[in-house]
């Protein structure tokens, strides 16, 4: 029965639907799975052993009744930043540790209705703020490829999960690249669609006007039918788009007639050599492929990181504010209500969510508004002007999704370094475009415990998912590499 | 409605002229089936935090989603007043941290609020027409209510813990602030009442001040006469009635003035009006002011209002309460009447729901408009609070009282008549003509038939009459009383009155 979860969720929801397997006994083998394999990994902060069950019986019912459900029985892992009713939902913060959502995030109920079975809630950079998942104030998330690297992050937990086979695939949350950087780090697929494409009602905001849900899978035709089931304008997020999700429908194998932009300001030569290489084969890869290659220029990218620090830390110091001990999460009571607040916020929130609470007051607060966040938000319009210029000759943009492999433990100690982890994701973000990354190859650097997968970032105009997952399947499938190594501690497993 | 404020503090400092300058910035919550931007009913009151979800609670990963009609409302308040409507608008984020703002932040309105400009027109109790600009109006979301117990006095400081109730965050709040033009507390509540009618007459709100549907604050200074800059001003807050709105200002505007009369400075503050002690005390210092931190709610989109849209909502604002009180003026204007009773009884038409509909339907049907607004105002009201039936409810149909007004203008039948019949109509309906048909009621002018009845109350009462010859003029009003008691009620009572002199006098 283990071998079933080595499926992609098509083939389990296929198997599911025509009773070839039951939904329960993908729960028992699920749960089974990831009882041996996560101590090693260390993806999940709350696992959902009963609510798996709960759903696989009424998965079968329903099966049973006749439905069609496009993910029955598929075992799924959520980042702790989505809200499930009834479970405990973190963040990966001490102010939220013991907060138990009141109800579902409008991605996760559309999941449920289709029929996925939640294994557990994954770690996370707290409150989704980090490039590795080492600040999860509650948990260690390790790189299935090397249990000495991070996972990346800050969706760190949910590409451990999927990477290690604990779940056939995972939610993440992608506000500067939390989903594309660490999909990257475990060799794994990580889409960011379109801001606007995907409720955000229920994913805990870290920078509203960033954050995006995202399936992280093992392929590229699975994400397109985790986005597709997720897709659409929700009455309760007044963000998102009323406009037609087009199915992917049966996804292309070449890339003749596609028109891929290298951009001309992301040159392969700033790279560590062996990293450098990976991806020139895979530029020459979509030029095998069919794909014409032209070179685009996006001027503004560079600024990037610093327009993204003052973005995001402002929106998230607002959004962050709510956490103050006097209506849930944890509270440090103290003589006055000023006192329990500083007393709540200092205890229970982590380093770096403070360091960009700090920011995101001062770029807002009187007298430098101006000078800080109106001018980031006028960096940010010509950032997004110059991949609509850039998207005027080309279909897709291919570039890294990092610059480097997954790194070890603790070596990225000055958070600018950190930050730099984002450089080639966060353009995208703030030009809201849909953007995913998917593996072109490996390296081995020193003292590695073997091959490190590496990702390409492709990226598409808004709204064209279904182009970009074409562009990326046709890619994946003309190349191979995603099946070409398995994680090294699970070698011995058959996937 | 009608506060009266007694008015007349000398505005005056070591014999130099001060006048008031005085803005208000009014708090009105909308009148919505849903919150602002969460699908908890919008009502008053109920047990605390049972009309709450986790939007209105601000529970992480919860979002926004704006309530449509709330918009208009505020739209069409603008409109009422000439407003202009913004091609562009959105919602921002007012940063701080206060136990009961479930987010702490308050989805606001910064820099491009629904409608700016635009002027409140209202007449003052002595008749005098006012105009007052308005900056502008916003929307905003309400905050829930905090409860400290434990001290004495219901107050924060001495309280020992404090509770919140959530059923009022995020109701739809529309703060309507003023330009600072009015002159004096009787403007001030003038204006209030200008616009509590305005935003009752469209629809948009209850503005009950007791139940907190309506809260205002007055930003008070005082500068000398004839100068154009304003004085430091201070901001008045907690009067929670129209007549405290009143007495505050009075007070402040007093207190102001035997500040500098003193040599003293007045400080940039915000004060507490105190009802029972009759003045204001200080609650904050500007050195304490906030950084609010406004900035563009990412999690709301911004709106763009089409001109056709804001077009519709112009034309479908109806007759507006201050148009209906200016025509009630200009109906009056050849009467010659007191224009204090006029201006009053036009607010009071205006004021009684439904009643100036009854009225203006009253006068179309061609009755005349001071005859018809003293039935309405005098005995319809009386007997609509009597019996609890709004006039317009009543089985006194428009028709029918034109009909009144018709006989008694044309003297048809005499007020004592008309009295009684308002009764029976209230009680059965029909048409007053055919009463004063089939009953024959009315009114008797012959000459004739009058002498007839003087000479018989004459005979009857002969030493009343020698009274009268011995000069008490006052018993002729028993003697028309006698008359009009053996007519029935029908005699003429002026053509009766001139008989009676008549025949005494020896004619």
């Amino acid at each position: 029965m283990d071998a079933v979860l080595d499926r992609s969720a098509r083939e389990i929801a296929e198997a599911v639907r025509t009773r070839a397997v039951s939904a329960a006994e993908v729960a028992e083998a699920a749960i089974a799975r990831v009882r041996e394999r996560d101590p090693q990994i260390g993806a999940f902060l709350t696992r959902t052993e009963d609510l798996a069950r709960e759903r696989a019986r009424r998965v079968d019912e329903r099966v049973a009744a006749g439905e069609a459900l496009p993910l029955a029985g598929v075992p799924v892992a959520l980042k702790d930043n989505l809200c499930v009713t009834g479970t405990r939902t973190t963040c990966a913060s001490k102010i939220l540790e013991q907060w138990v959502a009141p109800y579902d995030a409008t991605a996760v109920s559309k999941l449920l209705e289709a029929g996925i079975l939640p294994v557990g809630k994954t770690n996370l950079d707290e409150f989704a703020m980090g490039s590795s998942c080492e600040n999860s104030a509650l948990g260690v998330t390790r790189n299935p490829w090397d249990l000495g690297r991070v996972p990346g992050g800050s969706s760190g937990g949910s590409v451990a999960s999927v990477a290690s086979g604990t779940a056939t695939f995972a939610l993440g949350s992608d506000t500067g690249g939390s989903i594309r950087e660490p999909a990257a780090f475990c060799g794994v697929v990580g889409f960011k669609p379109t801001y606007g494409r995907i409720s955000r009602y229920g994913l805990i905001a870290f920078a509203s006007s960033l954050d995006q849900i995202g399936p992280i899978t093992t392929s590229v035709a699975d994400a397109a039918l985790v986005y597709e089931t997720m897709a659409g304008f929700d009455p309760c997020d007044a963000t998102t788009v009323d406009r037609p999700v087009e199915p992917a429908g049966t996804l292309r194998e070449d890339l003749r007639g596609v028109r891929v932009g290298i951009v001309k300001e992301f040159a392969l030569d700033a790279l560590d050599a062996a990293v450098r290489e990976v991806y020139a084969q895979a530029y020459r890869d979509l030029e095998r492929l069919g794909a014409e290659l032209v070179e685009v220029e996006l001027p503004t990218a560079d600024y990037g990181v610093a327009t993204y620090y003052l973005i995001a830390p402002a929106e998230c110091s607002s959004n962050l504010a709510r956490f103050d001990g006097m209506r849930y999460g944890l509270r440090v009571e103290r003589a006055d209500v000023a006192a329990t607040y500083e007393a709540t916020r200092a205890a229970g929130f982590g380093d770096e969510v403070k360091r960009r609470i700090l920011i995101g007051t001062h770029a807002l607060s009187s007298g430098y508004y101006d000078a800080y966040y109106v001018r980031a938000q006028k960096a940010r319009t010509l950032i997004a002007a110059d991949f609509a210029k850039a998207f005027a000759r080309c279909d897709v943009i291919a570039c890294p999704a990092a610059a480097s492999p997954a790194f070890e433990f603790n070596a990225k100690s000055d958070p600018y370094s950190m930050y730099l982890m984002d450089y080639y994701t966060i353009p995208m973000s703030l030009a809201g475009l849909p953007s995913l990354s998917v593996p072109c190859g490996y390296v081995t650097p020193p003292g590695a415990a073997g091959p490190l997968p590496l990702g390409l970032e492709l990226t598409g105009p808004l709204f064209a998912e279904r182009a970009l997952l074409a562009a990326a399947h046709a890619y994946e499938t003309g190349t191979q590499h995603a099946k070409k190594h398995a994680p090294p501690p699970l070698a011995g497993a058959a996937r | 409605m009608s506060v009266t404020i007694e008015s007349g503090t000398l505005l005056e400092v070591n014999g130099t002229a001060f006048e008031a300058v005085i803005g208000m910035e009014c708090h009105v919550e909308l009148k919505t089936a849903t919150k602002m931007f969460c699908g908890c009913r919008n009502v008053f009151g109920g047990e605390p935090n049972t009309n709450i979800c986790p939007v209105c609670l601000g529970m992480p990963g919860a979002l926004p989603v704006p309530n449509g009609l709330a918009i208009e409302h505020v739209l069409r308040a603008g409109l009422a007043f000439g407003a202009a409507v913004p091609p562009f608008s959105k919602f921002d984020r007012k940063n701080y941290f206060y136990p009961d703002m479930p987010k702490n932040y308050q989805i606001s309105q910064y820099d491009l609020p629904f409608t700016s400009g635009g002027t409140v027109t209202f007449r003052l109790p002595d008749g005098a027409l006012r105009s007052v600009r308005l900056s502008r109006i916003h929307l905003e979301e309400d905050t829930g209510k905090s409860m400290h117990l434990g001290s004495s006095d219901g107050r924060l400081s001495g309280s020992t813990h404090s509770l919140v109730d959530f059923n009022r965050a995020g109701v739809p709040l529309m703060e309507c602030v003023s330009e600072p033009d009015l002159r004096s507390a009787v403007e001030a509540v003038a204006y209030l009442e200008a616009l509590k009618r305005t935003f009752v007459a469209l629809g948009v709100s209850d503005v009950k001040m007791e139940e907190g549907s309506l809260r205002c604050d007055a930003n008070v200074s005082i500068r000398p006469v004839g100068s154009s800059e304003y004085g430091t001003k201070t901001e008045i807050k907690n009067m929670n009635s129209f007549r405290s709105v009143g007495r505050a200002i009075e007070s402040e505007l007093a207190r102001q003035v035997s500040v500098l009369r003193e040599g003293g400075r007045i400080v940039q503050e915000t004060r507490g009006w105190d009802e029972s002690q009759g003045t204001t005390h200080v609650q904050r210092s500007k050195e304490q002011a906030h950084d609010y931190r406004y900035f563009p709610d990412p999690d709301l989109v911004p709106f763009e209002f089409g001109a056709a849209y804001v077009d519709g909502l112009r034309a479908g604002l109806g007759v507006l309460p201050q148009t209906r009180i200016e025509r009630t003026i200009a109906e009056n204007s050849a009467s010659g009447e007191d224009v204090k009773v006029v201006v009053q009884q036009a607010h009071q038409l205006v004021d009684t729901p439904g009643v100036a509909d009854y009225y203006d339907e009253v006068v179309a049907l061609g009755a005349a408009p001071q005859a018809a607004r003293n039935f309405i105002l005098g005995d319809l009201t009386r007997l609509a609070n009597e019996s609890g039936t709004p006039v317009a409810e009543s089985r006194v149909s428009p028709a029918a009282l034109a009909e009144l007004v018709s006989l008694v203008e044309s003297k048809a039948i005499n007020s004592k008549i008309a009295k009684d019949l308002i009764a029976r109509l209230w009680a059965d309906g029909g048409s007053p003509r055919e009463l004063v048909e089939r009953e024959g009621l009315s009114q008797v002018s012959d000459v004739g038939a009058i002498d007839a009845l003087v000479a018989e109350v004459l005979s009857a009462n002969a030493s009343v009459a020698d009274d009268f010859r011995a000069g008490k003029a006052k018993v002729m009003g028993f003697l028309v009383g006698q008359v009009m008691k053996a007519s029935r009620g029908k005699a003429n009572p002026a053509l009766a009155e001139e008989r009676l002199r008549a025949h005494l006098a020896g004619e």
